[in-house]
């Protein structure tokens, strides 16, 4: 879609925390970079001091009680996360949905902002627990075309990371040919 | 010649010693000893509980044996007051990382915890440093079970099987003697009386004299900790026969 109003493709919204925990952010503008550089400094301490690495379950319960703790206070963050890791012991995935009220939810899937009124309900339809990565990826080449056709806005494209027991990397992602339903 | 330097802990002596510190584990080797010993599929802690009186109330409840968190149990050696304190401050990082991070804390992280606390009354001025060593036994999920053992300096280590307080030096041996790489839990707890029974005064042991402790994990793969009950202890002792005689005015 065309429009007035363009959407910054090559804005990189993650930070990563450790060597397989990668963090979204959106929310306030500001905010957003000062939480999520105070989390990934907090998480990277850990691992300095310990010698090992938080797994993504003990950063997601940290980031919430950060969240909780600045709710509380005079001037609250409004940043909304998402969480992605893999627990080096279990080599399981993870994925946590955080909101600005420091709601915390573990997910097969999740989204943020306008994009979720988009996408969660192709995500219901499309989403079950034996996907493996190419199909999860064809579902969000699925997402992102509903994104170019209905947001009102000029859609340039996305920036995908992939998190997996190599750690994390960013991938092509070509959104500009149509995909069809599986 | 130490006269002067052994008022303060936080002086060097000539020699370069640091005498409190010292002073602090020679009290610890009259103490009743402890021992810990490490398993295939857990842990097991036994202490020797000293009866000072015969008048005295038989305290039912452990005295040498605490349990720091849902993960971990730890042996003490040496002044019950000064362990109080140590425990204490344990189980409040312990359940302070719980809240934090919903998970529980990993044991090297509680046991150094504890060790940096030990450190700064060997270094900062007018107090004397904690007169206890402790043996730690818990899982954790990185390193599964392991045994640790920590002294009035701040200093810890890893162990398969170690001892602290009376005898421990003797201890010490006969555990490197008999202690087998590949031992499950029963195996340790019978070695672990066996020790004990060597190194104490008395030669037949009873449910009064020892505490006797274990981390494994339940069939389900659940870890548990758990302090063995007076009648629990008495079959363990018969088991390998150095159970007392029951004597007649006895129940």
């Amino acid at each position: 879609m065309r429009g007035a109003t363009i959407l910054k493709a090559s804005d990189d919204k993650t930070k990563q925390l450790n060597k397989h925990t990668l963090m979204a952010f959106s929310g306030e503008a500001g905010d957003t970079v000062q939480f999520a550089e105070y989390i990934q400094a907090n998480i990277q301490l850990y691992s300095m001091r310990n010698d090992t690495d938080l797994g993504p379950s003990a950063v997601a319960n940290f980031v919430r009680g950060e969240l909780a703790r600045s709710l509380r206070s005079r001037h609250p963050y409004t940043v909304n996360l998402l969480l992605g890791g893999l627990d080096p012991i279990t080599k399981q995935p993870h994925l946590y949905w955080l909101d600005y009220l420091a709601s915390l939810a573990p997910l097969p899937y999740a989204a943020h902002g306008y994009a979720q009124y988009y996408c969660l309900s192709i995500l219901d339809k499309h989403h079950h627990p034996e996907i493996n990565f190419e199909q999860g990826m064809k579902i969000l080449r699925m997402c992102t075309d509903e994104l170019q056709r209905r947001l009102p806005i000029d859609f340039k494209g996305m920036l995908v990371k992939v998190i997996d027991k190599d750690g994390i990397r960013e991938i092509d992602y070509d959104s500009s040919k149509q995909v069809l339903s599986a | 010649m130490s006269r002067r330097y052994d008022s303060r802990t936080t002086i060097f002596s000539p020699e370069g010693r640091l005498y409190q510190v010292e002073y602090a584990l020679e009290a610890i080797s009259h103490a009743g000893t402890a021992i810990g010993i490490l398993s295939t599929d857990g842990i097991v802690l036994a202490a020797e509980r000293k009866v000072t009186s015969k008048l005295l109330e038989q305290d039912t409840s452990a005295e040498k044996l605490y349990i720091l968190n849902d993960n971990m149990i730890c042996a003490v050696a040496g002044m019950t007051a000064d362990a109080n304190i140590l425990i204490n401050y344990a189980r409040q990082a312990a359940q302070r990382y719980l809240l934090t991070y919903n998970e529980d804390i990993p044991c090297e992280q509680l046991v150094r915890r504890l060790c940096d606390l030990k450190q700064g009354y060997t270094q900062h001025g007018g107090l004397r440093p904690f007169g206890v060593s402790f043996i730690y036994a818990g899982y954790d999920p990185h390193r599964q079970f392991q045994l640790y053992q920590s002294n009035p300096s701040g200093n810890y280590g890893g162990w398969k099987a170690t001892s602290v307080g009376a005898n421990n030096a003797s201890a010490q041996s006969l555990l490197k003697q008999d202690y087998k790489e590949e031992c499950d839990l029963k195996e340790a707890c019978g070695l672990a009386v066996k020790v004990l029974s060597k190194t104490m005064d008395s030669t037949k042991l009873s449910s009064e004299k020892i505490e006797f402790a274990t981390v494994g994990k339940t069939k389900d793969g659940k870890v548990y900790h758990h302090l063995w009950g007076a009648d629990e202890i008495t079959t363990l002792l018969q088991e390998h026969g150095l159970a007392k005689q029951e004597e007649a005015d006895t129940g």
